[in-house]
């Protein structure tokens, strides 16, 4: 059984804004978040007990408590999978909230993830022995990674680059009006997709590729019941849960299983459905993390949008645009707003929620947030 | 040709290595159940035991994934192909192409393990059945 429907809520969203070089360090951008999401959330740090992030944050947690000013924490965890896990920080935050661990948890993550250490360079070493089957042979970035997967999929449903530059079109269109969005104002067409160096040929164009970012965001979560006194509405958490399955794995998912298909999030899905008693048309928009466009196609099937193979004319047909059946990235996605390791992909969420959204969905009561590994079901309290 | 980055044999995966110096694939077989693994965990998924025995694999597979690896931002002679060989006996294993340049590369051809050496370390590599294109 998944976290119970509606056993948490998220009363705040804080970010810094996010950039190519912030000029300030990590703990200073975590600091600025959290302050901003307990600001809008209408809490002090006073009130915080309990703090989230991921394994790959470089942010200590006693730093961030002394920095904020939060005088007492009673909670703390991290998430592994690094992106993957961007959707589990929430479900972390709401099982402490829900089991009484915690009554205010802040989920953090903050980088300079393009002026520092920059996740798409290539490793230098094997640095843990189970590297040792990949590195060797030349899989020495996440793009080569993830590629070798993708072709696969690729072969079985007959996709050409092409088929992922529609969704590049569609990521950037959105964050083209979104004044947040690093791509704000800059567009792209297919061709100028189809034009771009590749990265990892025939699969990944520099266009099919996230941005790499600075910024720091941050989330309040807290019961649904004391959120409702809150000065933001209600943004309740309807679903959260992760998907681990064996022989699976974040960076080189290769051993086991047909490479067409994402068990991990065919897993997630069946337990946020079952749990929710929400199915595919009962999903307003969703915020799909892609550090690489052909993982939005996998997760539309996966998540039953629609049928193994069908991604492609999913997209093609318009289905993900604004005023579409399902919105996809209202903010343009990690390709065009920014990369904050997917967690700004929930502040998108709860804005749709809220209905403060830039490109704001009509009426949205229900946004689910994935990562394939891990994800979330945003609601109204309805 | 590019930088080759070292593997770094541990305990769980010496014999692996041990085997390429000496030009033969070998896999671990569980000493109690027969389940065939790669890549390696120290315990048999299927029935725990903690008992191997090690198999030599006859190096025959089909590509079933592949792609071209470059460096993200310089410029390289030759890029290595690296491919998800499906083998015969049944596991996958991640190696590279030689012999075959992109045009000829088709997922599912068939292909056998070839080994060569590159900056000073030896690595199973595969090439197509029958010759190079």
């Amino acid at each position: 059984m998944a976290l119970a429907k509606g056993a948490a809520a998220i009363a705040g969203i804080g970010q810094t804004e996010f950039s190519k070089d912030s000029g300030r360090s990590e703990l200073q951008l975590a600091s600025e978040a959290v302050r901003a999401a307990l600001d809008d959330a209408g809490l002090t740090p006073a009130d915080v007990d309990g703090l989230v992030t991921m394994t790959h944050d470089t942010n200590d947690e006693h730093a961030l408590i002394r920095s904020v000013g939060i005088e007492q924490v009673r909670w703390t965890s991290r998430t592994p999978f690094g992106g993957g896990g961007s959707a589990a920080l929430v479900e972390h935050a709401a099982a402490a909230v829900a089991s009484g661990a915690a009554d205010v948890v802040v989920v953090f993550r903050a980088f300079n993830e393009r002026s520092g250490s920059r996740f798409g360079q290539p490793t230098g070493r094997a640095l843990t022995p189970g590297l040792s089957w990949h590195l060797p042979y030349g899989l020495d970035t996440p793009a080569k990674m993830y590629a070798l997967w993708y072709q696969r999929y690729m072969h079985q449903y007959g996709l050409t680059n092409e088929d992922f530059g529609r969704y590049t079109v569609v990521a950037r269109k959105h964050a083209a009006t979104n004044p947040n969005a690093w791509f704000y104002k800059r567009p792209i067409t297919l061709e100028e997709h189809q034009n771009s160096r590749w990265i990892v040929e025939p699969i990944l164009r520099l266009l099919d590729c996230c941005q790499e970012s600075d910024g720091g965001v941050a989330l309040v979560v807290t019961s649904a019941e004391r959120a409702k006194d809150l000065r933001r509405p209600l943004v309740t958490i309807d679903g959260a849960t992760q998907g681990s399955v064996i022989n699976s794995d974040i960076l080189f998912n290769y051993y086991d299983h047909d490479l067409a298909r994402f068990p991990q999030a065919e897993y997630v899905a069946r337990q946020l459905w079952g749990s929710t008693g929400l199915g595919p048309a009962d999903i307003d928009a969703a915020m799909i993390y892609e550090n690489f466009s052909p993982v939005v196609f996998y997760q539309l099937e996966a998540f039953g949008f629609c049928d193994h193979g069908e991604a492609k004319d999913f997209i093609a047909d318009g289905n993900i645009e604004l005023g579409g059946r399902l919105p996809v990235n209202t903010h343009g996605g990690l390709l065009g707003e920014a990369y904050i390791h997917g967690v700004n992909n929930i502040i998108e969420g709860v804005r749709q929620i809220r209905g403060s959204a830039t490109n704001q969905v009509p009426d949205a009561q229900h946004v689910l947030c994935a990562v394939g590994h891990s994800a979330v079901v945003l609601g109204s309290g309805d | 040709m590019p930088r080759v980055i070292p593997p770094v044999p541990d305990r769980d995966d010496q014999y692996f290595w041990t085997g390429v110096e000496e030009g033969r694939l070998l896999a671990r077989r569980c000493a109690h159940c027969s389940f065939l693994q790669h890549p390696p965990s120290p315990m048999c998924p299927k029935c725990g035991s903690v008992d191997w025995l090690i198999q030599e694999l006859s190096g025959r597979g089909v590509v079933y994934s592949w792609i071209v690896s470059r460096h993200p931002s310089e410029a390289e002679s030759s890029p290595r192909i690296v491919a998800l060989v499906e083998l015969e006996e049944g596991p996958r294993l991640v190696s590279n192409l030689q012999d075959v340049t992109v045009p000829a590369v088709v997922t599912g051809m068939p292909v056998e393990l070839a080994f060569a050496e590159f900056d000073g370390v030896k690595l199973p590599q595969f090439r197509p059945v029958g010759g190079g294109s």
